[in-house]
């Protein structure tokens, strides 16, 4: 039983990184297409890192990234905090439970339709305010989780011993949360960093607010690029990194 | 407080994202369709920044400006049916011949086309036809009807891709038919969708933007393609041949339209001037390795060009024998459903 | 402070935010399916019609609706036979390793979706990798179909969301209390009796929270079926897609997306009910 267990568990692991490897092992492949090896090479990183569409894409999409994250988790965070003391509504609940599920399509055409009727200029910063509205969301829950063990007397003390409320929520609340809080902002700029078609229909023209998945997307639809495979190679060191991180943040979470 | 300085620096960062420079035009095209150091050249030219947007597709743009308004784009690249409806919904600023003197340079009939005689809103910026690409080391015999396409022989079968864009969808049915490629006529719909359901078992792929490289790889034979595309084929594998089927083809025509929403439209009229300068054409000609329109562009293309490509020498008066697709106004619903029912079988 | 207005002046911001861009855009979608198609695209607000709806239950968009639920529910259960297995599997290795594998299980979700559905084209095509091998092994004489079809778009949605549903199962087995498995296992029960009469139902509502967000996202998922169906799998988030760039007809794609909220909605009422009930019986 248990090695078939670990059988298994071998062969998941196997599905879902073999496909991840080809793509980083045909990087070094000087031949660029998939079917020849063509000697080892890292010209692709270069012709990669030369490209002034993905540069600019790349820096799009962090910024992208880095304010609806940033807005996202103060949002998120306050809205947790605000739900876990309010008297429980299932309504709020379907809100909150909302962006998670509403097909990306769906949101992306509402936001588009919703723009263009109010004559909203789309760029980048439309993307950020749709961003944010999938990322509270998955924020808030994270928070939300992480303050069903929350000892709330603490707070109480905090505020028995004189503390004002702004004192109790800096010196008390935030640091014993704060694992929770990084490790939802983590989720929300992976989400943000990842996500493609809300971004594809809020965009504005051009390539000031061509996002990095906007840019792969035309990539792909043209057709086999050998630089994707660098970028996937980059992209899932990057990716290592970041969990790596909250991995060590979500260790911080007592009791967890 | 704190949270308050990190909302209003982020704020302020959204703000700034949205600045815009006056003296730099916005074009939308598609991804190499043009030269790719076009930008240098035309900052040389003309000392105007340009921006080059790209989209995928027709539609992808058609919706990104239908929705703006038009907004942040001065001109785009789009083929004439879109052109049309564009001009129809009140999107596109009149093209002013005084302000692109080049226009001189473009073939008689380029300015008889059926979608805008004259060019009052649209300039064409590459036309052609839309026949069969296939490998002739690959294919028995030679391909001559669109019927090759619709009904492949068994070896040919997964083997075949169509283009997935809904109009040349439908058009090599509607040609095989006999009937015109603008027709929404029900029964010709009916007739042509259940011919479209039946090729759609022995295809490969809708593909709109890498058949050629699937010809390239082996992994197609016979593709439906706009003649252009097919020469990018051509030029990485002379086994790669174009034939207009017996039924004939549509005229398609990409056209350069200027938004009525346009910050520079003066630099958007300079842009479209340029690129119609005969050595400007030329260049163009000869890195997309389309046929345009641009008389002097094309009398300067090097003639072993047009021998190794040869759907490059059709004639301007021969393309202007066939059909051009149209806006199909209120037929379109009925269209869209004839399309939807194809993408739905299996 | 008042301790009662103080959760709501908390909450204030992000909902206003919820309820500004994403309730008011859906109403307005909601609003959108009672206007005409205008003559070159766009809405005619002058004409009100119930016409979007008929159209939507006509036969053929039913149809499309049921394949998407069809595939979604195919990836769905494919996701979650694999998922189980695997998540048990790591519920039961020793802590430090729990760690390590659960970080490996869900690595692969982190890296950008596009990429991990770019490299299925990659190895599926025919002349790909999986088509070399299989002819390099004499297994196939020539290519097989692997890409462009429905089978390519279930094993992209199954590869894209399976660490999603091994993190769901494996914290609901983490939730549960060694001491129920111990106590069927002292009382005499095979380790088969003791996992399908204990473990599973007790895991059951991790696994339908892992179940309904694998369907949900499969069903209205555009990019899948976009690259590797080779636009030949239909789905209904390419439907709606289409209906707003290739038709240009907004308040019919208004439409099918104000039917596919309802789907969504009926579908997570059922499963709040049902793990509900399922709590309910089980104190």
């Amino acid at each position: 039983m248990t090695r078939w267990l670990k059988l298994h568990l071998g062969a998941v692991f196997a599905f879902l990184y073999i496909p991840i490897a080809v793509l980083m092992v045909l990087s070094f492949n000087k031949a660029g297409l998939p079917t020849a090896w063509g000697g080892f090479s890292t010209e692709w990183y270069g012709k990669l890192l030369a490209n002034p569409k993905i540069q600019s894409a790349a820096w799009n999409s962090l910024t992208v990234a880095v304010i609806s994250t940033l807005l996202a988790t103060a949002l998120g965070t306050l809205l947790a905090l605000g739900t876990e003391r309010a008297k429980p509504s299932s309504l709020r609940e379907a809100l909150l439970f909302a962006p998670m599920i509403i097909p990306d399509i769906v949101l992306a055409i509402a936001l588009l339709s919703f723009f263009t009727l109010i004559k909203f200029t789309l760029g980048l910063h439309s993307i950020i305010m749709a961003h944010v509205v999938f990322n509270i969301a998955f924020v808030c829950a994270v928070v939300r989780a992480r303050l069903k063990s929350f000892d709330w007397s603490l707070v109480e003390v905090s505020r028995d011993l004189g503390a004002s409320a702004q004192q109790t929520f800096w010196r008390v609340t935030l640091p014993l949360i704060l694992p929770a809080v990084i490790a939802g902002a983590l989720l929300a700029f992976t989400l943000s960093v990842d996500e493609f078609i809300i971004a594809y229909f809020t965009a504005g023209a051009g390539q000031s607010s061509t996002t990095l998945p906007m840019q792969i997307y035309a990539m792909i639809r043209f057709g086999v690029t050998p630089e994707i495979n660098a970028m996937a190679t980059l992209i899932m060191g990057f990716s290592f990194l970041i969990v790596l991180v909250a991995q060590r943040f979500n260790r911080g979470i007592p009791g967890s | 407080m704190n949270t308050k300085k990190i909302l209003m620096a982020a704020f302020g960062l959204v703000l700034m994202t949205g600045s815009a420079l006056a003296d730099k035009v916005v074009i939308s095209n598609w991804d190499g369709y043009m030269p790719k150091d076009i930008a240098d050249k035309f900052k040389a030219a003309t000392g105007l920044d340009l921006e080059v947007a790209v989209h995928a597709t027709n539609e992808e743009i058609m919706g990104k400006v239908t929705a703006s308004g038009g907004q942040g784009f001065d001109v785009l690249f789009v083929s004439s049916p879109f052109a049309e409806a564009l001009h129809k919904l009140d999107l596109l600023a009149p093209i002013d011949p005084a302000k692109i003197p080049n226009l001189k340079n473009l073939y008689p009939e380029a300015a008889q086309l059926k979608h805008d005689p004259g060019n009052t809103f649209s300039v064409p910026y590459a036309w052609g036809t839309t026949g069969l690409c296939y490998r002739s080391d690959l294919v028995k015999g030679e391909p001559s009807s669109w019927n090759d396409l619709l009904n492949p022989a068994d070896d040919l079968k997964g083997k075949t891709t169509m283009l997935a864009t809904d109009r040349w969808l439908m058009a090599p049915a509607f040609l095989a038919a006999g009937v015109s490629v603008n027709t929404v006529d029900q029964a010709a719909l009916d007739k042509a969708r259940d011919q479209l359901v039946a090729t759609k078992k022995t295809l490969l792929a809708y593909d709109d933007t890498t058949f050629y490289s699937k010809l390239v790889s082996g992994e197609a034979s016979l593709v439906e393609a706009w003649d252009g595309w097919c020469n990018y084929g051509i030029a990485e594998k002379p086994e790669i041949k174009y034939v207009i089927p017996k039924e004939g083809s549509d005229l398609w025509v990409d056209t350069m339209v200027i938004t009525k929403a346009a910050q520079n439209p003066d630099g958007a009229a300079k842009f479209i001037d340029f690129l119609l300068s005969a050595e400007n054409g030329k260049w163009v000609v000869e890195n997309i390795m389309y046929k345009t329109p641009n008389k002097a562009g094309m009398d300067s293309v090097d003639p072993a060009m047009l021998t190794q490509y040869p759907n490059m020498a059709i004639a301007p008066a021969d393309l202007l024998k066939y059909e051009q697709l149209r806006d199909l106004g209120d037929g379109a619903k009925a269209f869209a459903k004839t399309v939807s029912e194809i993408m739905a079988a299996k | 402070m008042n301790a009662n207005r103080s959760p709501w002046l908390l909450m204030a911001p992000g909902l206003l935010w919820l309820v500004a861009l994403m309730v008011v855009p859906c109403l307005l979608i909601f609003s959108l399916t009672i206007f005409e198609r205008g003559t070159y695209g766009g809405i005619d607000w002058h004409i009100i019609t119930a016409e979007n709806f008929r159209r939507a239950f006509d036969p053929l968009y039913a149809v499309i609706l049921w394949d998407s639920a069809r595939i979604a529910g195919l990836a769905t259960l494919i996701a979650l036979l694999i998922g189980y297995p695997a998540a048990y599997a790591i519920a039961k290795a020793s802590p430090r390793w729990q760690t390590v594998l659960l970080f490996l299980a869900i690595l692969p979700f982190w890296t950008n979706y596009l990429i991990r559905t770019y490299a299925w084209i990659v190895l599926l095509n025919p002349a790909g990798l999986i088509n070399g091998l299989l002819q390099w092994l004499g297994l196939t004489a020539g290519p097989i179909p692997l890409l462009y079809n429905e089978f390519a778009v279930v094993l992209g949605l199954v590869y894209n969301y399976t660490p999603f549903v091994i993190l769901a199962i494996y914290s609901a087995l983490q939730r549960l209390d060694p001491s129920y498995a111990e106590a069927s296992r002292d009382l005499g029960a095979s380790a088969a009796t003791t996992f399908w009469r204990i473990t599973l139902p007790l895991t059951a509502a991790g696994v339908a929270a892992g179940a309904v967000f694998v369907f949900v996202l499969s069903i209205g998922n555009f990019l899948t079926p976009d690259l590797l169906g080779g636009g030949k799998v239909q789905m209904v988030g390419n439907l709606i897609y289409d209906q707003f760039l290739t038709a240009r007809d907004w308040p019919f794609g208004a439409t099918l997306s104000s039917l596919l909220i309802g789907l969504m909605m009926i579908i997570l009422f059922a499963q709040a009910l049902a793990t509900r009930r399922a709590y309910g019986e089980g104190r």
